[in-house]
């Protein structure tokens, strides 16, 4: 839970919970502090709250016994629906866990997780030289 | 359109921005502007370090601060101002920000179409040939 913890995961006030099937959930209260244009949440606060779950989804697949240094190498993020003036939830999927690169989706939704406002592409870097 | 564009002060609407939402949480300030391109800058901040040990800049307010740069210089590059929407912003993070450094991020609008603006940017801490970040884009006109 590292990354959850991090100055900037409480600035943003974001929330970590697991869903009935177990899954990480992390949310974003709408606040002032989130707020892009008027009557929406700004994309970097999602691209941030996507990168945010991504990163802890994969820090609890790796483990307590395995903790590499997390390099992230990029991130695309598409943006489908104004995100409105509510809570924001996102969760992650990890396509592939390999030795060095983890590839990792994201997607983040208010109502329904059918419809998304924001999904990213995520692609970490797994450095076990220093460890 | 000439017109448009001399009225159009992204250095006031930065510091306009900069006293409410995810802006002023930030904290990011303007930083420069010309035709079609706009710096601005992420004064470095512990409130949003990724990582207490390191006190390395989470990755967030680095893709908020280009994001701004980039939508920015759209207006500067067509000089109308009219609603736009983010499409999609892609990140590439070539090494983390040095600890306690500013970070400036240049946005910059090198196509637009009747609905798309194609963006391009990067990211320093202090030396624009060392880049931290490169960003590519597009937005698209929700009136058009």
């Amino acid at each position: 839970m590292r990354t959850l913890l991090s100055p900037y995961a409480k600035t943003m006030g974001f929330e970590a919970n697991h869903d009935a099937e177990g899954r990480l959930v992390i949310s974003m209260p709408y606040g002032d502090g989130v707020r892009g244009r008027p009557g929406f949440v700004h994309g970097g606060a999602l691209a941030g709250l996507l990168e945010t779950v991504a990163y802890v989804t994969l820090s609890e697949a790796l483990g307590e016994d395995d903790t590499p240094m997390l390099k992230p190498v990029n991130m695309t993020a598409t943006y489908m629906r104004g995100a409105v003036e509510v809570t924001t939830y996102a969760r992650a999927t990890i396509e592939r866990l390999g030795k060095r690169i983890a590839n990792i989706e994201a997607v983040a939704w208010q109502d329904d997780p059918a419809k998304p406002v924001a999904i990213a592409q995520i692609n970490v870097m797994l450095d076990r030289s220093g460890r | 359109m000439t017109e448009q564009a001399q009225e159009f002060d992204p250095a006031r609407l930065i510091r306009m921005m900069s006293k409410n939402g995810h802006n002023k949480l930030i904290g990011t300030q303007y930083h420069g502007h010309g035709e079609g391109w706009c710096e601005l800058a992420l004064p470095y901040s512990e409130d949003l370090v990724s990582d207490t040990a390191s006190g390395i800049l989470a990755s967030g307010p680095i893709f908020t601060l280009m994001d701004m740069a980039t939508s920015l210089s759209i207006w500067l590059k067509t000089g109308v101002f009219q609603p736009q929407a983010t499409l999609d912003l892609r990140i590439d993070y070539l090494r983390p920000a040095r600890p306690g450094q500013m970070v400036i991020g240049h946005g910059e609008c090198y196509h637009v179409t009747r609905s798309i603006a194609f963006i391009r940017g990067h990211a320093h801490d202090g030396d624009p040939d060392k880049p931290i970040a490169h960003v590519a884009g597009t937005y698209f006109f929700t009136a058009s």
